[in-house]
């Protein structure tokens, strides 16, 4: 979590040091539905910079802590921060820094694609003229400008993903949350919208939490978080979550993990 | 990226910001509404039909004295002609209302509220949004009806626009309030049933309220206390250029309290919960 001192200028006193602080930390955080506990006391962090897979299997409880993570939801217990900010006392600077593609399609499908981004530009306040020339931008990055005026509607599934990425990336946020991001996509569409996030990562230096199931998309060096029954199993780097399940690969691992808890005696 | 780390200080928004937010909001609902074309459609059809043909059937039963804002004998259809823009703005309101918490929209709800704006302030947007939509249906229907001999002052079109922006968002802020606190409730039959009707047949819209009271005295007490009756009577005699302020003072009051009561009670698990697991929300 110690990156290189920035060479901020020291009028400017960033509160909190943006350097020191996680581009996530979640801290104790539990939440119930009426008597179901859906999340018992989770913490992690993810590094800025960092590819970070929250593996689960449905029902795990992703979509709930990611429903905390964007307020969607109340926080009932513990904490969570993005780069410092309390996503409970300061909604408003964390939610800056965030960018969101959830599991559903939040987009809308009788809008033109430039549409959509405008939108989305201006719920963050963007000037209409700087939202026009980033959508533009972004949409060539995507491959996707000469679709501009075209409505979503007609776009593919991993087209209409490529481009809930690149609206999440419109407000320039620090950190990514991608929810199943590639469930339905063919397996072209899945190796590109990996491949484009991954590059955000090295390039960019953007935070992302890339919540799964699936263990082919986890690569060596990528942190883990293992959430199952909401309750995190594991959590660190991927080789070191490897071994201390006494396994071989991710898949291995994540069965030992979570088959633990169903025996007795589990732990915790 | 480093060089973007300074702005970690906490600046809160700039007014600029909240008004881009703003006409992004209302942009994008009018946009999606011009697209909706069977909305738009059965929105103008229901008000229409009340104004063809129930109104042509009640011209010989109601007679219509002459009452303020009228200074002359008016056809029925002119009378009901303010009820019935009220009318599309309840449906409007408990529509859209009623979508922003169930599932329908909820995608679209998750990409509102991931705005790191306040939400107060983005649920204001979404009812002004849905204000302005209502707005496109009423003066559609007040074009038509100019046909139909309909025909208030010039100026009317133009001073009806406030009154119907506050029964707009009076009648948006009922749907979302309701909405918010009714949790059995699984379509749009039920709020037809229990709020719209009931608001619609006990108010001012369809006929006078001295007549009401020469027939019940109770239902007059019923009608008086309804803001939708207000909501009527403030566009009518907005639409002459005139302002009964009684009417103003309750609409205002009453959209005040709604919307602070609608966004205070607002919970965006409701709806999500649902499909998730349990089924509760906290």
């Amino acid at each position: 979590m110690t990156s290189p001192a920035s060479i901020a200028d020291p009028r400017e006193t960033p509160l909190p040091d943006p350097t020191a602080a996680p581009a996530l930390s979640i801290d104790g955080v539990s939440h119930s539905y009426g008597p179901r506990r859906a999340l018992i006391d989770v913490s992690f962090n993810v590094r800025p910079a960092s590819f970070t897979a929250l593996l689960g299997l449905n029902g795990a409880g992703k979509s709930t802590l990611f429903s905390l993570i964007t307020r969607l939801f109340g926080i009932q217990t513990g904490r969570v921060g993005i780069f410092g900010h309390d996503v409970g006392r300061a909604p408003g600077e964390a939610l800056r820094l965030l960018g969101v593609v959830f599991q559903p399609r939040t987009l809308d499908l009788d809008l033109s694609l430039t549409q959509n981004l405008l939108y989305h530009a201006a719920l963050h306040g963007i000037s209409r003229r700087e939202a026009a020339a980033r959508s533009a931008e972004l949409l060539t990055r995507i491959g996707l400008a000469d679709r501009a005026g075209s409505k979503v509607r007609d776009l593919s599934g991993g087209q209409m993903r490529r481009l809930e990425i690149a609206r999440a990336l419109l407000h320039k946020p620090r950190l990514l949350l991608l929810d199943e991001p590639t469930v339905g996509l063919d397996v072209k569409a899945r190796a590109d919208i990996i491949s484009h996030v991954r590059q955000l990562v090295t390039e960019q230096g953007i935070g992302v939490l890339w919540a799964t199931h699936l263990f082919d998309e986890i690569m060596a060096g990528d942190d883990l978080v293992v959430l199952h029954q909401g309750k995190v199993l594991a959590r660190g780097p991927m080789g070191r979550v490897i071994s201390e399940a006494g396994a071989q690969d991710v898949n291995t691992a994540f069965m030992r993990l979570t088959g633990a808890q169903v025996m007795p005696g589990g732990g915790a | 990226m480093s060089s973007i780390t300074t702005r970690e200080v906490p600046r809160g928004f700039s007014v600029s910001e909240y008004m881009t937010c703003l006409t992004g909001i209302v942009w994008r609902e009018g946009l999606r509404f011009l697209h909706q074309r069977e909305r738009f459609v059965s929105a103008l059809v229901r008000p229409l039909v009340w104004l063809f043909i129930f109104a042509a059937g009640f011209r010989q039963v109601l007679g219509i004295s002459i009452i303020p804002p009228y200074e002359t004998y008016i056809l029925y259809e002119v009378f009901i002609a303010p009820g019935l823009m009220a009318m599309i703005q309840l449906f409007n309101g408990m529509q859209s209302s009623l979508s922003m918490v169930y599932d329908r929209e909820m995608g679209n709800m998750r990409t509102l509220l991931v705005s790191p704006l306040p939400r107060g302030f983005l649920l204001f947007c979404k009812l002004l949004a849905g204000t302005a939509v209502s707005l496109l249906q009423v003066y559609a229907f007040l074009i038509i009806a100019w046909f139909w001999d309909i025909t208030p002052p010039p100026i009317g079109y133009l001073t009806v626009l406030p009154a119907l922006i506050l029964s707009g968002l009076m009648l948006g802020s009922l749907g979302m309030l309701i909405s918010s606190g009714i949790k059995q409730l699984e379509n749009f039959a039920g709020v037809m049933n229990f709020v719209i009707f009931p608001m619609f047949f006990a108010s001012s819209a369809l006929y006078p309220l001295w007549r009401v009271q020469e027939g019940s005295p109770y239902l007059y007490y019923v009608c008086e206390a309804n803001p939708f009756t207000h909501a009527v009577e403030l566009i009518r005699f907005a639409l002459y250029g005139q302002i009964n302020w009684i009417s103003l003072a309750v609409v205002a009051t009453c959209t005040i309290v709604f919307m602070i009561a609608a966004i205070y009670a607002y919970d965006p698990s409701r709806g999500l919960a649902r499909r998730g697991p349990a089924g509760g929300e906290g």
